[in-house]
């Protein structure tokens, strides 16, 4: 199922872009110098026996990348940072960058496009300028903090019009999400997918020495919740052991953070708990301090204090730099047909040697998110619908946040139980120990499910056992 | 009060990647100085993962001067540099990426070095070569291992990724193993674990206590009657464990009824007896070491190692689970401290003073004991020696053409082009043909120089020439991020190196390792 994917878009872009050239008064031509782009036009402009069967070395290979290709990058992190960079010294000059975060001290060991004067400032926007000041002629647009939100990504995507995707994202859900969006945009006729409808999403994640790059070609490979078992979630301690019998310093501070700090409230009524505040880490801290002395435990530090309250994930600059490339490999192969891309997940870990892994994730056969049928789902008509919401929560291959259950009962659209608005939470509530018969559900009855997860509903099909 | 100041607001720059080497890693980072030869793309993406977790100092010799190929694919040369020394510009750029580093710089090449003051190098804790042709590389991998500096090489070839780490010994006490066995000792008890699991009796607890003894007790007091009823014998195969964990099955509390209770310590103690009952002794690897090795642990007899003294979480209340953890723990120390005695014993019969290893060492090592690591790599010399090349490996690689071997093989033989006609194979567009049937004249000629009977695909060659010594960014990054991390792996002798030669594929997102 090789086919190159531009070759439609490369056409009409190239067109509409020349006309934009023409009215910047053809701003492209002055950032060259000579043997600027010597090493990546020996794979443009040359035959080979190993490039992708599509190939066709030229000069229009290196002018798509330069004036039309479009990237958006998902995060300005440890991998965006590397990405950008990385993009932009491939030829790549048409980027979007996208990251709500603004930028803290602990990122400056890796996050090499910030310096300590940025801290508190947009990271995008940082990222942005510091890559087109750096790199002539690049061109990155940041989305920051203040205008990224779920709406306003669809609009970015409907009116962009991305070539690639590429995530250097440091959560599931946000993963999902995005996973969920380009797989919005497929468009099927009589069934069969428009190839010219595939945007590609290139994902990377890191973390201490171990790392992930993928290629995801919605519709056609394996998505992100097609190998969700891959992720499994994190594991809390058990209630009683934090608040009963603790054995180790990560218990003390669980109590803290759990138990004392609600109880207490030592910085006000309703001051929730933050990480970033060292006033609030020193106060837990502290506590925890005295929760391990109760029970003779040592090991409380301020380091394992924050880590524990923030949930900190080690981090250094060569794991992103070592992913965030094989990601930007794969965009280049993508967009220019150079090479067979990465077919299609490789696993790298660095902690004794270097060791690679790389092999092809499946489609599963009922993903929630890529396949067009909806999921069956099995339950006696004497289950209550709690039991439809841990199902849907508490299963591997769905793994949903807060899950809003509708379904069409006598003609009617009807909430069955929403959690995120507080009012329609507490009207819905009751039906949660209502039986599925008792809320007029019937054998095959379709239940449309919104979550944090995915942009667009989940259908399930309700199947009743005996 | 600047002191502290710097201090605190380093160790919050750091903090992401302290919690991986720690404080005392991060202050060998900080004593080092690396050497980078050639401020290519690759150098200087290698030199930034350095730079950026705050090595002490680096210095760049290189003697080239900037030309419009670099400065297209060099974050750390902007085109305003062409025309200045390479060495020169390239730490400009990288120096700004971190305050906390002093960047020097050579304008020499590494040959005119090696002609005139080959001392130069011993000041370094690494030295780092990138894109060095093959004869530099043999005299100056010669230099430093008869000064014992480590070596790492790397190239960066096309879609080809290439590192070769030349070190003589290294020693790693912290190798952070990511799936290490406890230290339990259960199949042989030492006295005050034995005393301690007497003060348990199991039978007249009352059921609060019972649900909240740990498994370590539960497995050590039903191995005691086992082994009274089955001649000291351990269980051995797995009908015996199956009959061990059935023991400890029928020690849950049931109710009036026969219905056995919800009892997780005892489900703990059934699930870990497999590894439980594992054999303490030493372990190969670290017998040899004991061997050969001229530090501390010459002294250990080979029975026994000291005991760790960490035990995982368990089910158990907070006084049953310290209780134990410090049996464990006082018993680690008193091994660290008769280790300790040893030590300054040895230390003076060869008439060093006791305190040249501290105590926080010996600990450290003691705590490390069962995961000690010693990486030697063979030198450049014998890999290029026609006596002593590794044939074996090369050609057993070879049994599949489209190994990552085929790309060590290639790189030698475009060593060999550059040896011959004093560049690379295609790197003008009109050359890629007819440099072709050169390289392959090229490759046949290093095989048979080393009697290797192997094939060779001719799409190799074409994709060799094809590259045209490209060096393209996101493969230089690629290494850039792997080769960093070695390089902190020798500095700060935690975690484990590769030994010695690892090949990147970026076509295919694939990579090996092989020991030449």
């Amino acid at each position: 199922l090789l086919f190159s994917l531009f070759r439609e878009k490369k056409r009409t872009k190239v067109v509409e872009l020349t006309e934009n050239m023409v009215v910047d008064g053809g701003s492209g031509v002055s950032f060259e110098w000579g043997g600027r782009w010597s090493h990546i036009k020996k794979f443009l402009e040359r035959p080979g026996p190993f490039t992708h069967p599509d190939f066709e070395p030229g000069t229009e290979g290196l002018q798509f990348l330069l004036e039309t290709c479009k990237i958006l990058v998902i995060g300005a992190g440890g991998l965006g940072c590397e990405l950008l960079k990385d993009l932009a010294l491939t030829g790549f000059r048409n980027i979007n960058v996208v990251d709500m975060d603004t930028i803290d001290v602990s990122n400056l060991n890796r996050q090499f496009l910030f310096r300590p004067k940025d801290v508190g400032r947009p990271k995008a926007e940082v990222a942005a300028d510091f890559i087109n000041s750096r790199v002539p002629g690049c061109c990155v647009v940041p989305y920051p903090f203040y205008c990224v939100d779920c709406i306003n990504l669809s609009r970015l995507f409907l009116r962009l019009e991305f070539h690639i995707i590429v995530c250097g994202l440091d959560s599931i859900v946000a993963r999902r999400w995005m996973n969920g969006m380009l797989l919005s945009l497929l468009v099927y006729e009589d069934g069969v997918l428009d190839p010219g409808s595939i945007i590609p999403l290139i994902d990377g994640g890191t973390e201490g020495f171990k790392g992930n790059a993928r290629v995801i070609l919605p519709g056609m490979t394996a998505c992100i919740d097609c190998t969700l078992e891959l992720y499994p979630p994190q594991i809390n301690f058990p209630m009683c052991t934090i608040a009963s019998m603790p054995r180790l310093p990560e218990h003390c501070i669980e109590y803290v953070r759990i138990l004392q700090w609600p109880k207490e409230l030592p910085f006000g009524d309703g001051v929730v708990l933050d990480g970033d505040d060292p006033e609030h880490i020193q106060w837990v801290f502290q506590r925890s301090l005295e929760r391990a002395a109760e029970f003779s435990i040592t090991g409380v530090t301020y380091r394992l204090t924050q880590g524990v309250v923030k949930r900190i994930i080690p981090a250094v600059a060569s794991t992103n730099a070592v992913i965030a490339a094989a990601c930007a490999t794969e965009v280049f192969k993508l967009a220019t047909s150079a090479y067979i891309p990465l077919s299609n997940y490789m696993v790298f870990n660095d902690v004794d040697g270097l060791y690679t892994y790389t092999f092809e994730a499946e489609r599963k056969e009922n993903c929630s998110a890529c396949r067009q049928v909806p999921q069956d789902l099995h339950f006696q008509q004497s289950s209550k619908l709690q039991e439809v919401l841990d199902f849907l929560t508490e299963n591997a291959s769905l793994q949903m946040k807060s899950p809003a259950i509708t379904a069409t009962v006598e003609g009617k659209n009807k909430t069955l139980y929403l959690q995120s608005v507080p009012s329609i939470e507490q009207r819905t509530r009751a039906n949660l120990s209502k039986t599925l018969k008792e809320l007029g559900l019937t054998d095959g009855q379709e239940l449309a499910v919104a979550d944090s997860t995915t942009p667009q509903t989940v259908m399930f099909r309700l199947c009743f056992t005996s | 009060a600047t002191m502290a100041a710097t201090k605190a607001s380093k160790e919050q720059k750091y903090d992401r990647q302290l919690r991986l080497w720690g404080d005392h890693g991060q202050e060998t980072l900080e004593n080092a100085h690396v050497c980078l030869i050639n401020a290519t793309a690759t150098g200087t993406e290698i030199l930034k993962n350095l730079v950026l977790p705050g090595i002490g100092a680096f210095t760049i010799v290189d003697g080239h001067t900037v030309s419009g190929e670099d400065a297209g694919n060099n974050f750390f040369l902007s085109n305003n540099s062409i025309g200045r020394n390479r060495a020169q510009a390239a730490t400009e750029l990288l120096q700004e990426l971190n305050g906390d580093v002093s960047g020097n710089f050579v304008e020499e090449s590494p040959d005119k070095l090696l002609d005139n003051d080959p001392e130069f190098f011993h000041r370094f804790t690494i030295v780092i070569g990138v894109q060095l042709p093959e004869s530099t590389c043999l005299r100056l991998g010669s230099v430093l291992w008869n000064a014992s500096v480590p070596f790492l090489i790397c190239k960066t070839y096309g879609l080809i990724g290439y590192m070769r780490l030349v070190v003589q010994e290294h020693t790693v006490i912290e190798s952070h193993p990511d799936n290490a066995l406890e230290d339990l000792r259960l199949d042989q008890p030492f006295e005050e674990f034995k005393n301690h699991t007497n003060s348990y009796d199991l039978d007249s607890m009352d059921k609060k206590d019972h649900s909240h003894t740990p498994w370590i007790i539960i497995v050590a007091k039903y191995l005691e009657k086992w082994l009274s009823e089955h001649n000291d014998q351990l269980p051995k195969n797995y009908k015996e464990k199956e009959a061990f964990r059935q023991t400890i099955r029928e020690g849950i509390i049931k109710t009036d009824g026969g219905v056995p209770e919800d009892e997780e310590n005892f489900e703990e103690a059934i699930k870990n007896v497999n590894t439980a009952l594992n054999l303490t002794k030493v372990c190969g690897v670290i017998q040899l070491i004991f061997y050969h090795s001229s530090c501390v642990c010459r002294v250990f007899s080979l029975i026994h190692l000291p005991v760790r003294g960490t035990i995982p979480d368990m089910i158990a209340d907070s006084q049953k689970f310290i209780n134990l953890q410090n049996v464990y723990r006082e018993k680690a120390m008193q091994d660290a401290a008769a280790v300790s005695k040893h030590v300054e014993c040895l230390l003076r019969s060869v008439g060093k003073p006791p305190e040249s290893i501290s105590e926080k060492d010996i600990k450290l090592f003691c705590k490390n004991a069962s995961f000690l690591r010693v990486v030697r790599c063979r030198s450049l010399a014998e890999e290029y020696s026609v006596d002593s090349v590794n044939k074996d490996e090369i050609a057993s690689y070879m049994d599949n053409p489209d190994s990552e071997m085929v790309f060590y093989l290639m790189l030698r033989a475009v060593d060999r082009f550059y040896q011959q006609h004093s560049r690379y194979p295609g790197v003008y567009n009109y050359q890629v043909e007819e440099d072709i049937n050169k390289l392959k004249v090229c490759v046949n000629s290093l095989l048979q120089e080393y009697s290797l009977s192997v094939n060779i695909k001719d799409d190799y060659i074409h994709e060799f020439c094809r590259y045209g010594a490209a060096e393209p960014h996101t493969v230089s990054a690629f290494l850039g991020g792997s080769a960093a991390q070695e390089a902190i792996k020798i500095i700060s002798h935690q975690f484990v190196p590769f030994n010695n030669t690892f090949i990147y594929n970026a076509m295919s997102q694939t990579s090996a390792t092989f020991q030449l």
